[in-house]
């Protein structure tokens, strides 16, 4: 999978979904509700009751189980050893499961190993959905129209993610030509310093292409004036409000859950 | 009407201590088609920018400025700006690179970007990008992504993007220099077209001029740090600098460079490697872009590819060339490219890098992807060193080809800070360095000025004359004309073997 796959939902996904259709602006403040719950704490509750009902939502994604891995491999991959890792090294407490020289494993540490693991987990799905079921278009459009952020910036940074898939190929065809100059087969510091060299060269093309894109940007008047008008009105419905409204019922749920349990704590205090 | 007029006019880019043009006089009347002509270096390409407004003199500007450019009276930066706040373009600019023009992910909101930079009424915004898309006949609705565009569509697209905003100057800087033939002569009849309906003037840069002399009605050349040197309606100026012009590069009809004579040796050449019913996918898929193709590389023997965008005549190259894994038949090398080392598999895909560097010299299409070392010098090095060449002898080799290519001034330039032409030559530079017996290159006349190609030509010639395999995947006709001995052409998924050339 490359980054593309990951920004520009594909064809794998269903726009139609009553989720995927609702405002980006709405979808992110329903990360953002999730992502600041969880972030308060760490305890297996409130992030696995958070997870349960990210699942239970996924029907209404338009993002089938197949293409919901194929792009979230990436949180998975972060998830699982930082579990594991805190399991291993984390805080000992509680009974002695398992005991190899200075390493032990206690229910305590397995505890917030799991707890670590269903937070990264809850807090990335929704960020996986949003991604994959909004054309970054369409985001930059909110974000400009709806938040007001300043649009010189929203659409340079379009602009941008678009540069993303030239670079990937251009990153393929880099890897060729080492190969071709006899490059890439004296073990892992030739590998290293040759990789080096891929992506500065990497950086000297991607800068060659982005002057040439903000020259015909500019060419095409982008960046004189604030008085820009939209071809494509972002509005922020009833319908969105109620997405956010849910995605707080969402975080304050889970909260609630693990409040009710006795396991939430608020982790800086 | 006069609509441009420069006045003595230089521009100098910051950071440099050559002007990139200066005492240009130039007067360009209102719906007048003007071509620039120069060697590269001549500023042509600044001169159009700063007809554009993109140069800002000011002091945290770009450069500097000397005499005055003036768009119907008003200094050009300024017209740009105050035409874009009235709402109106005055000028258009289109550019060489297809990839890096493309501004958003959809084919409608593309060419509506710059009427929402000029702040023109959403409701009007879409009946003008459907008429600009139809005018370019891209034959694609707005929602069609703009990723899945040919070179020669996206270059058209950019052409939509700018005529949505009906400016009364295009100016165009070697919009065909990245597309095939095809795609050029249907862009060039296309901006022909539609200079007819819109009567807008318009300033042209590109190197091919006959593609273009039908539209033109004034050649105008400049000269690097210099002006104007000639000026006039075209068919007199080419009469006069054409001979002068093409030995600048510039591809001037009458004047077009040749391939040189070719030493017929009698030697029947060796079968250096087989490909039998061969299949070859795009990376990462498994659908065969071509199948069942039956070829022999032989010692002293040109083969071209050729064939339309998408024929897969790249992907094969790099299969030959022992950089992609072909999907199915075989490709097998022969004893006289195997050589002494036994223990070598028969197909290249499957070789180290370094038994491959020794063996096969591949050319990119864009000289700059084979680049890896900070100096010319260094990088002709580079393979004659992973081949485990005593430094006496890499340094015998390096000497050689700087001086045989023209690179000894260059030695200690960073290969990235080369012009065009330049670049290519390092690249085959490099490629040369270890003696492969076997050359596969990719469109390597792809951009070149006419000297470049001339130099380029003779060098592939003398190789071959030494006994060196050639194989190159080409869209230069003259380049076929000049090499092949054998020319593949190619169609998707069903190869074809064609008359020797």
């Amino acid at each position: 999978m490359t980054a593309v796959d990951l920004l520009a939902g594909a064809a794998d996904t269903d726009r139609s979904a009553p989720l995927a259709r609702a405002n980006p602006v709405a979808k992110l403040a329903v990360s953002l509700a999730v992502s600041v719950a969880l972030l308060l704490t760490v305890d297996v509750v409130t992030a696995g009751v958070a997870l349960l009902l990210e699942l239970a939502c996924l029907p209404w994604c338009g993002l089938p189980a197949r293409s919901l891995l194929r792009r979230s491999w990436i949180v998975l991959v972060a998830a699982v050893p930082a579990g594991v890792v805190t399991a291993w090294l984390g805080v000992d407490s509680g009974a002695s499961l398992l005991a190899l020289g200075p390493v032990t494993v206690t229910e305590g540490s397995v505890t917030a190993g799991a707890a670590i693991t269903l937070r990264v987990l809850a807090i990335g799905l929704p960020g996986v959905v949003l991604l994959a079921t909004t054309d970054p278009t369409d985001l930059a459009d909110a974000l400009a129209q709806l938040l007001h952020l300043p649009h010189r910036f929203v659409l340079a940074a379009l602009a941008a993610t678009r540069l993303v898939g030239v670079l990937a190929e251009e990153w393929q065809m880099l890897s060729l030509a080492r190969r071709a100059r006899g490059l890439g087969d004296d073990g892992w510091t030739g590998r290293l310093r040759t990789a080096c060299g891929q992506v500065f060269a990497l950086l000297v093309l991607s800068i060659r292409r982005a002057t040439t894109l903000a020259t015909a940007m500019e060419a095409r008047g982008f960046g004189v004036t604030s008085q820009r008008t939209w071809a494509r009105r972002s509005e922020f419905a009833a319908f969105d409000a109620l997405v956010v409204l849910g995605g707080v019922g969402l975080a304050a749920l889970a909260t609630a859950a693990g409040l009710a349990a006795g396991t939430w704590d608020l982790l800086l205090s | 009407m006069t609509q441009i007029t420069a006045r003595g006019w230089g521009w100098r880019h910051s950071g440099r201590r050559a002007w990139a043009l200066r005492g240009v006089d130039l007067d360009v009347g209102s719906g007048e088609r003007v071509l620039l002509l120069g060697p590269s270096g001549a500023g042509k390409s600044t001169l159009l920018a700063a007809v554009a407004g993109l140069l800002d003199p000011g002091s945290d500007g770009n450069g500097e400025q000397e005499g005055t450019l003036l768009l119907d009276g008003v200094p050009a930066d300024r017209a740009r700006t105050a035409g874009v706040r009235a709402g109106r373009a005055r000028t258009g600019l289109l550019l060489q690179d297809p990839e890096a023009q493309t501004v958003l992910a959809r084919c409608g909101d593309d060419v509506a970007f710059g009427l929402e930079n000029h702040a023109v009424p959403p409701e009007e915004i879409w009946p003008r990008v459907d008429g600009a898309l139809d005018a370019v006949g891209l034959g694609v609705g707005r929602d069609h992504p703009t990723a899945r565009l040919s070179g020669g569509q996206r270059q058209r697209l950019a052409l939509a993007g700018v005529l949505a905003l009906r400016p009364e100057i295009l100016l165009m800087d070697e919009p065909t220099s990245m597309l095939d033939p095809d795609a050029g002569e249907q862009l060039a009849a296309l901006v022909g077209a539609l200079l007819s309906d819109t009567r807008a003037t318009c300033l042209l840069v590109e190197h091919r001029v006959a593609m273009w002399l039908d539209l033109v009605d004034r050649v105008v050349v400049l000269e690097p740090g210099g002006g104007v040197v000639a000026d006039g309606p075209s068919s007199e100026v080419l009469e006069q600098q054409g001979a002068a012009l093409a030995a600048r590069g510039v591809w001037v009809p009458g004047h077009l460079p040749t391939g040189p004579a070719r030493r017929d040796s009698g030697v029947v050449g060796e079968v250096l490697l087989r490909a039998e019913n061969l299949q070859v996918s795009r990376r990462g898929t498994t659908e065969p872009v071509l199948s069942g193709v039956d070829l022999d590389v032989v010692s002293g023997r040109a083969t071209a590819l050729v064939g339309p965008n998408g024929s897969g005549k790249s992907t094969l190259a790099l299969a030959l060339s022992g950089l992609a894994r072909h999907t199915g038949g075989d490709l097998v090398a022969q004893p006289p490219l195997l050589g002494e080392d036994t223990r070598l598999a028969a197909e290249p895909e499957r070789w180290r890098p370094r038994d491959l560097v020794r063996r096969i010299g591949s050319v990119f299409q864009d000289p700059r992807h084979q680049f890896v070392a900070s100096t010319v010098s260094d990088e002709l090095a580079v393979g004659p060193r992973r081949i485990g060449l005593p430094e006496s002898e890499v340094a015998a080799r390096t000497d050689d080809l700087l001086e045989r290519l023209r690179l000894v001034h260059l030695a200690r330039a960073n290969p990235f800070t080369l012009s065009g032409g330049e670049q290519r030559r390092v690249s085959v530079a490099t490629a040369l360095a270890t003696r492969p017996r076997l050359l596969v290159l990719d469109e390597p006349t792809f951009g070149q000025d006419a000297r470049t190609w001339a130099e380029l030509v003779a060098l592939l010639a003398g190789l071959l004359d030494d006994g060196a395999a050639l194989v190159t995947a080409t869209h230069d006709g003259a380049l076929v004309d000049a090499l092949a001995d054998d020319v593949l052409t190619l169609r998707s998924a069903a190869a074809m073997t064609g008359a020797a050339g």
